[in-house]
C-alpha cells in the first residue's frame, strides 16, 4: 500500500512538474493569442478587448495559478482559440490516438515476437542475415518517411487507401480501421524492429544460460526449451522495452498524425503550441505525461507478475 | 567477436566513412553549386550531370544531399555530445548519491521524456534569438532523459560492488569516485547509446525541420529536403528521395556501428 | 497553417473593373448565379446541371470563431459567408445587392438609410426575420445596446430606429455616403446565445456540425429566398493544417475542390480546374527603416536593385503572380502606379556601387525573419538570399512561427528584414498607405518621411478625385524613391476545382462562395 502510495505522489509530483515547464516555455516565448486571432489589422482597441476576454491582461503566473486550481475542480479550462472547454476537445481526440498507439502496439506484440524468434533460430544462416538487414533497414527509416512513403506509394500510386481521407470511428469503423491500418503500420514497422531485434538478442543471450545447456544435454528437445524457458526468460526486459515504447509512439503519432492528416491529440498540441493557446497545452502536456507514466508503471507491474523475483523499485 | 558482429562492424563502419567522407569532400568540392537557383532547370529526373535530379529551385539535389551531410551530422554530433555529457553527470549523481537527489533527477527525467520537443525547440530558437543552430540545445534537452536513465541505472548496478565499497572505504570522495571508478565502467554501455543516439538525432533533426524549426533554409539539411520535396513528390519525388536515402544510410550505418560494440 | 491569416476581409467592396479583367484568367468567371454552366468544363459543359449533391472544399484554416460577430480571421468569415447575410451583401462584380433588405434609401444629407425587410425571408430556425432582429443584430455589432463595439467599421452609427414592423432607419453620427459596404454585417436572430456552438443567419447553407482541425459542414438552406440557389444540398469544408495535406486531399479524392498555394497548383494533375484571382495583398521584403544598415536610403535602394522580383515570380510563384513595386495592390486600378514596378530593376553592377558610397564596400550581412507557415514567403526568401549573394550581401534566413513573428516583427518591430504579404482592411488606397505614416501604429517598417506624411494628408482632405489620384500616387513615388522596402508582387489566389463541377463565382474579396457551385453531369 505504502508503495502505491509512493508512486502516485512521485506521479503527481512529475505532473506538477511538467505542468511548471510548460508554464516556463510559454513565459519565455514571445506571441499573443488575440493577436494571433485579429492578424495584423489589429488595432490596440481591439486587442485590449479581446485580451481582457480571454483573460489574457492577466499575469502568466495569474493564469497558470487559474489553470491549476481549474483543474484541481475537474475543470481544464477552455481553449482559446477553438473557444470551448478543453475537456470537450481533448475527450474527442484522446481516443483517436490512443486507437492509433493501441493498433501499433498490437502489430508490434504480434509481429515482432514471432520475428524475434525466428531470426534468433535462424541466426548466422542467409536467410537470418536477410531478416536481421530487413530488421536493420527498418530501425533506420523514421516513422514520417515511411508515412510519405505509404501515402505515394499504397495511397497515390496503387490507391489501397485515399490518403487524407480519415473517416471517423462513429461514421465507419470499418472504414475507420482501413484508414488507419497505414498510419499504424508506419509507427509500427521502425518499433517492431528495434522489438525483434531486442527480442532475439535475448534470446541469444539465453541460449548461452547453464539452464538450457542442462536442458539440452538431458535431452529435452530444442523447441520446448526455447518455447517454454528462453521466451519466458527474454520476455522479462521486453515488457519493460514496451513500457518504454508506449511514450515513443504517443511521441511518434504526433509527426504521423501531421503526415496522414489524423484528428488526433498531436496535431492538437502542435496547434496549440502554435496558436500559444495556454490552457489547451498544460491539459494536453498533463495529460501525455500522465499517459506516459501510467504506461511504465504498468510495464513495471507487468515485470512484477513475470518475475516474483523483481522487486519494482518507486 | 563473432560473425554477426563483424557483419555489423563492416556494413556501419563502410557506410559511415562513405558518408563522413562525402561531408568531408563537400567542403571542398560538389558537383555543382549547392545554392545556385534556376528555375529553368527545375525538377530535371536524375541524369549524368545532376546524380539526384534537381529541386524546386533548380538545385542540384546530389550537391545538397551531400553538404545537407554536414550539417546534419554537425547537429547530430552536437547534440549527443551536450546530451551525453549532461545525461551522465546527472545519472551519476543520481544513480550514486541517490535520496533526495535521485528523486528530483527522476521526476526530472519523467517530466523530460513526455514533454513535447516541438515546445523546447520553440523556446530556444527565442533564447537563442533564431540562431542557424538554435535546434541542437532543443534536441540535447530532448535526448537528455534516455542517457540519464542509461547512466543511473548502470550506477545502482555498479556501487555494489567490492571496489567500488573498497574505494569508498579508504576515503575517496564521491566525485572521485563517480568519475574515476564508476565511468570508465559504464563506457561499454554508453558508447552503443551514444552511436545510436547520433542517429536518432539525425531523425529528429529531420522531423523539426519538419515543421520549420530545425536547420534554416537555404542551408541544406535531410530533414529540410525530405518536407520541401514532399509537395513534388508525385512528380519529382527525387529530392525526398535523395534525402531519405542518404538519411536511411546513415542511421542504418550508425546503428550496425552501434550494435557490432553492444556489451 | 492559415494561409491567409494575415489577410483580412475587405469590408468595403471594390469596384467592378478591379475585378472582371482577373476573373477572366480563369475558367468559372462568368457564372452567376442563375447563369447555366459559363465554365468551360471539359464535355459536358454545356449539359444540363443537376441540383444536389455534396461537395467537399479544403482549406488550410482553422475557424476562430462560428459567431459572426466575433469571427477575426479572414478564412473564417469566408466560411461564414455562405451562412450569414447582411441588410446588403456583395455580389461577384463588387456591387452591393440587397439581401435581408428588398430595398434601401439614403437619406439627401447621407445621415440616415431606410431599409425595407425583404418579404417572406426567414431565418434557418424558420422564424421570420423581423426589424427587431435587425435592430438587435446592428445595435449588437455597433456596441449600441451597452456592450462592447463588436465590429469596429459600425462606430459610425447614432442608432437604429424601427418605423414598422418590416422597416429600419439606420442613423449616422455624422454624414456618409460610403457607409452602405459597412451594412453588409451579418442579421441573427433576436436574443439568440449559442452563435458560436450553432450559428443561424440567412444565407444560403444552414449549420450542421463542426470539429476542429477536421470539418465544419453546412446543409442546404431549403427556404433560402433566392428561389434557385444553393444548387447543392451539402458542403463540408475541410480544415487542414498545412498545404502538403491539401495536396494529398486532392490527389487522394477526399476533397473536390481547394484553396491552395502555387507551388501545389504546379502538382495537381488533371482533371481539375484552376481558378485564378488575385490575391489582394503585396508581398514584400520588409526593410526596418530604423535599424543600421537600413537606416540609409542608399543601403535599401541597393537592395533593391540587387533583388529580381521578376526571378521570384517564376521560381517560387511558377509564374502566376503580378509583379507590385508599390504597396498598392496592382487589382486598385486607380490608384495603382504601376510607372513604379520597374522603378529598380535588378542590377547588380548598380547595388554594389550604392553600397560603397554607403560605406559597405564589401557588403554587409542581414537576417530575413520570415513566418515558417508560409512556405511561399520562406521560398521566396531563399530565392532572395541567392540574388543579395551576388550584390555581395550575406543574408541569413531566420524561420519563426507566426505568433513570434506578429509579436517580434510586427508589434514590436525588432527585426532587420521580413518577408510578409501586406493587404487592406478596405480597399481603398488608404488601408495600403495608411501604414506609412511616421506615427502610424501599424507602420512596421519603421519608415518616417515629412514628405511623404504631408502628401498623404493632403490626399486624405482632396475632395476632387483626379486630384486625389494624383496625389496618392505622389505618395507611392515618394515611398518608391525613398526605397521604404521592396515591393515584390501580389501574388495569385489559386481555387481548384475537379472537373464535373461548375459554377465557382470569384469575388473581388475574400470570401469562398458555395451557393453556386454544382455537379455538371
Amino acid at each position: 500500500m505504502k508503495f502505491y502510495l509512493k508512486k502516485l505522489l512521485s506521479l503527481l509530483l512529475t505532473l506538477l512538474l511538467v505542468s511548471v515547464m510548460a508554464f516556463a516555455a510559454f513565459n519565455l516565448i514571445p506571441g499573443d493569442p488575440a493577436q494571433l486571432i485579429l492578424g495584423t489589422q489589429a488595432t490596440p482597441e481591439a486587442l485590449a478587448e479581446l485580451h481582457q476576454k480571454l483573460g489574457l491582461d492577466k499575469s502568466m503566473p495569474e493564469r497558470y495559478a487559474g489553470w491549476l486550481l481549474g483543474l484541481l475542480h475537474g475543470n481544464m479550462g477552455t481553449s482559446l482559440q477553438y473557444s470551448r472547454p478543453v475537456s470537450e476537445l481533448i475527450g474527442s481526440r484522446l481516443p483517436v490516438t490512443a486507437a492509433l498507439a493501441l493498433m501499433a502496439l498490437l502489430l508490434i506484440f504480434t509481429v515482432s515476437v514471432p520475428v524475434g524468434v525466428f531470426s534468433a533460430q535462424k541466426r548466422g544462416s542467409p536467410v537470418g542475415r536477410l531478416l536481421d538487414s530487413v530488421t536493420m533497414l527498418n530501425i533506420s527509416m523514421p516513422g514520417f518517411f515511411l508515412g510519405i512513403l505509404f501515402i505515394w506509394i499504397f495511397g497515390l500510386v496503387l490507391h489501397f487507401f485515399s490518403p487524407g481521407g480519415y473517416v471517423g470511428w462513429r461514421e465507419s469503423p470499418a472504414g475507420f480501421l482501413r484508414y488507419m491500418i497505414f498510419p499504424a503500420l508506419a509507427v509500427a514497422l521502425p518499433n517492431i524492429a528495434v522489438a525483434s531485434k531486442f527480442l532475439r538478442s535475448a534470446l541469444v543471450e539465453e541460449s548461452g544460460a547453464d539452464y538450457v545447456r542442462t536442458a539440452v544435454s538431458k535431452g529435452l528437445s530444442k523447441h520446448i526449451v526455447l518455447y517454454r524457458h528462453m521466451l519466458k526468460n527474454a520476455l522479462i526486459p521486453f515488457l519493460t522495452l514496451s513500457g518504454m515504447m508506449v511514450a515513443e509512439i504517443f511521441s511518434g503519432s504526433i509527426l504521423i498524425e501531421q503526415v496522414f492528416g489524423i484528428p488526433g491529440v498531436g496535431r492538437l498540441l502542435i496547434s496549440s503550441i502554435l496558436s500559444r493557446d495556454f490552457p489547451l497545452l498544460e491539459s494536453l502536456v498533463v495529460y501525455l505525461a500522465f499517459l506516459v507514466v501510467l504506461a511504465n508503471f504498468a510495464a513495471d507491474l507487468l515485470l512484477q507478475a513475470a518475475d516474483p523475483r523483481i522487486r519494482v523499485k518507486p | 567477436m563473432n560473425n554477426d558482429r563483424r557483419f555489423s562492424l563492416r556494413v556501419g563502419a563502410v557506410l559511415i566513412f562513405l558518408v563522413c567522407s562525402a561531408a568531408l569532400i563537400s567542403l571542398f568540392y560538389t558537383p555543382c553549386d549547392p545554392y545556385a537557383i534556376d528555375a529553368a532547370q527545375r525538377f530535371l529526373p536524375p541524369s549524368l550531370h545532376h546524380w539526384f535530379g534537381t529541386d524546386n529551385f533548380g538545385r542540384d539535389n546530389f550537391s545538397r544531399a551531400v553538404t545537407g551531410a554536414r550539417y546534419s551530422l554537425f547537429v547530430a554530433s552536437v547534440t549527443v555530445a551536450l546530451s551525453c555529457f549532461f545525461g551522465v553527470v546527472l545519472g551519476l549523481l543520481s544513480g550514486f548519491a541517490g535520496g533526495i537527489a535521485d528523486e528530483i533527477i527522476l521526476r526530472l527525467t519523467d517530466a523530460l521524456s513526455s514533454f513535447p520537443a516541438v515546445l523546447t525547440a520553440l523556446v530556444a530558437v527565442t533564447v537563442f534569438s533564431g540562431g542557424k543552430f538554435a535546434i541542437i540545445p532543443a534536441l540535447a534537452i530532448a535526448f537528455l532523459p534516455s542517457f540519464i536513465r542509461l547512466t543511473r541505472s548502470g550506477a545502482m548496478r555498479l556501487k555494489n560492488l567490492d571496489y567500488i565499497q573498497a574505494a569508498y572505504v579508504s576515503g575517496a570522495s564521491t566525485a572521485r569516485i563517480m568519475f574515476r571508478h564508476l565511468l570508465p565502467n559504464l563506457l561499454p554501455t554508453l558508447i552503443p547509446a551514444v552511436v545510436v543516439g547520433l542517429s536518432n538525432a539525425i531523425l529528429a533533426e529531420s522531423g523539426m525541420s519538419y515543421l520549420g524549426l530545425g536547420i534554416q533554409p537555404p542551408t541544406p539539411s535531410w530533414g529540410r529536403m525530405l518536407f520541401e520535396g514532399q509537395t513534388y513528390l508525385f512528380h519529382a519525388p527525387w529530392e525526398t528521395l535523395s534525402a531519405g536515402l542518404m538519411m536511411v544510410l546513415t542511421v542504418l550505418g550508425f546503428h550496425a556501428l552501434g550494435e557490432s560494440l553492444e556489451k | 497553417m492559415k494561409k491567409n491569416f494575415i489577410r483580412k476581409i475587405a469590408s468595403a467592396v471594390l469596384a467592378a473593373a478591379v475585378l472582371l479583367p482577373l476573373a477572366a484568367c480563369g475558367p468559372g468567371g462568368e457564372a452567376s448565379s442563375s447563369s447555366s454552366s459559363a465554365a468551360p468544363t471539359s464535355s459536358s459543359a454545356q449539359s444540363s446541371q443537376a441540383s444536389g449533391g455534396e461537395f467537399v472544399f479544403g482549406m488550410q484554416t482553422q475557424p476562430d470563431h462560428l459567431d459572426p460577430f466575433l469571427a477575426a480571421t479572414a478564412d473564417t468569415r469566408s466560411i461564414l459567408f455562405n451562412i450569414f447575410e447582411g441588410l446588403v451583401k456583395p455580389d461577384k462584380d463588387g456591387n452591393l445587392i440587397p439581401a435581408v433588405a428588398q430595398s434601401y434609401e439614403m437619406s439627401k444629407d447621407a445621415t440616415s438609410y431606410t431599409f425595407h425587410i425583404r418579404k417572406g425571408i426567414q431565418f434557418q430556425n424558420g422564424n421570420p426575420v423581423t426589424a427587431d432582429d435587425v435592430k438587435y443584430s446592428l445595435d449588437t455589432a455597433a456596441g449600441l445596446s451597452g456592450g462592447k463595439v463588436l465590429v469596429a467599421d459600425l462606430a459610425k452609427m447614432k442608432s437604429v430606429e424601427i418605423k414598422d414592423a418590416s422597416t429600419v432607419v439606420v442613423h449616422l453620427k455624422q454624414a456618409d455616403y460610403e457607409f452602405l459596404p459597412y451594412l453588409t454585417s451579418a442579421i441573427v436572430p433576436k436574443g439568440y446565445t449559442e452563435q458560436d456552438t450553432h450559428p443561424i443567419g440567412t444565407g444560403p447553407f444552414e449549420f450542421e456540425s463542426y470539429s476542429p482541425q477536421q470539418s465544419l459542414v453546412l446543409k442546404k438552406n431549403p427556404d433560402y429566398w433566392q428561389k434557385d440557389l444553393p444548387k447543392l444540398d451539402k458542403v463540408t469544408f475541410k480544415l487542414e493544417s498545412d498545404s502538403n495535406a491539401l495536396l494529398m486531399d486532392l490527389q487522394g479524392g477526399s476533397v473536390d475542390g481547394a484553396s491552395i498555394a502555387n507551388n501545389v497548383a504546379s502538382q495537381i494533375g488533371s482533371g481539375f480546374q484552376l481558378i485564378q484571382a488575385n490575391s489582394n495583398s503585396v508581398q514584400m521584403l520588409g526593410l526596418n527603416n530604423s535599424r543600421k544598415p537600413f537606416d540609409d536610403v542608399k543601403v535599401r535602394r541597393a537592395v533593391s536593385c540587387a533583388l529580381n522580383p521578376d526571378e521570384i515570380i517564376s521560381t517560387v510563384n511558377f509564374g502566376k503572380a503580378v509583379r507590385a513595386g508599390t504597396p498598392v495592390i496592382p487589382g486598385l486600378k486607380k490608384y495603382f502606379d504601376d510607372s513604379l514596378t520597374h522603378a529598380y530593376d535588378q542590377n547588380t553592377q548598380k547595388a554594389k556601387q550604392l553600397l560603397s558610397e554607403a560605406g559597405y564596400p564589401n557588403g554587409f550581412s542581414m537576417a530575413i525573419t520570415v513566418p515558417s507557415n508560409y512556405t511561399v514567403h520562406v521560398d521566396t526568401a531563399q530565392v532572395m538570399v541567392s540574388e543579395l549573394k551576388k550584390a555581395g550581401v550575406t543574408a541569413t534566413i531566420k524561420q519563426v512561427d507566426f505568433a513570434t513573428w506578429l509579436s517580434g516583427v510586427y508589434t514590436q518591430r525588432n527585426y532587420e528584414a521580413t518577408v510578409i504579404s501586406v493587404d487592406g482592411t478596405t480597399l481603398s488606397p488608404r488601408s495600403y498607405l495608411g501604414r506609412y505614416l511616421s506615427d502610424a501604429s501599424n507602420n512596421f517598417v519603421n519608415y518616417k518621411s515629412p514628405e511623404f506624411d504631408s502628401v498623404y494628408k493632403q490626399a486624405e482632405n482632396e475632395p476632387d478625385e483626379d486630384k486625389r489620384v494624383e496625389l496618392y500616387k505622389q505618395a507611392q513615388e515618394i515611398l518608391s524613391k525613398d526605397a521604404a522596402s521592396v515591393y515584390i508582387q501580389d501574388i495569385a489566389n489559386l481555387n481548384v476545382l475537379r472537373d464535373e463541377f461548375s459554377g465557382f463565382t470569384p469575388y473581388p474579396l475574400y470570401v469562398f462562395d458555395a451557393s453556386t457551385i454544382y455537379r455538371a453531369k
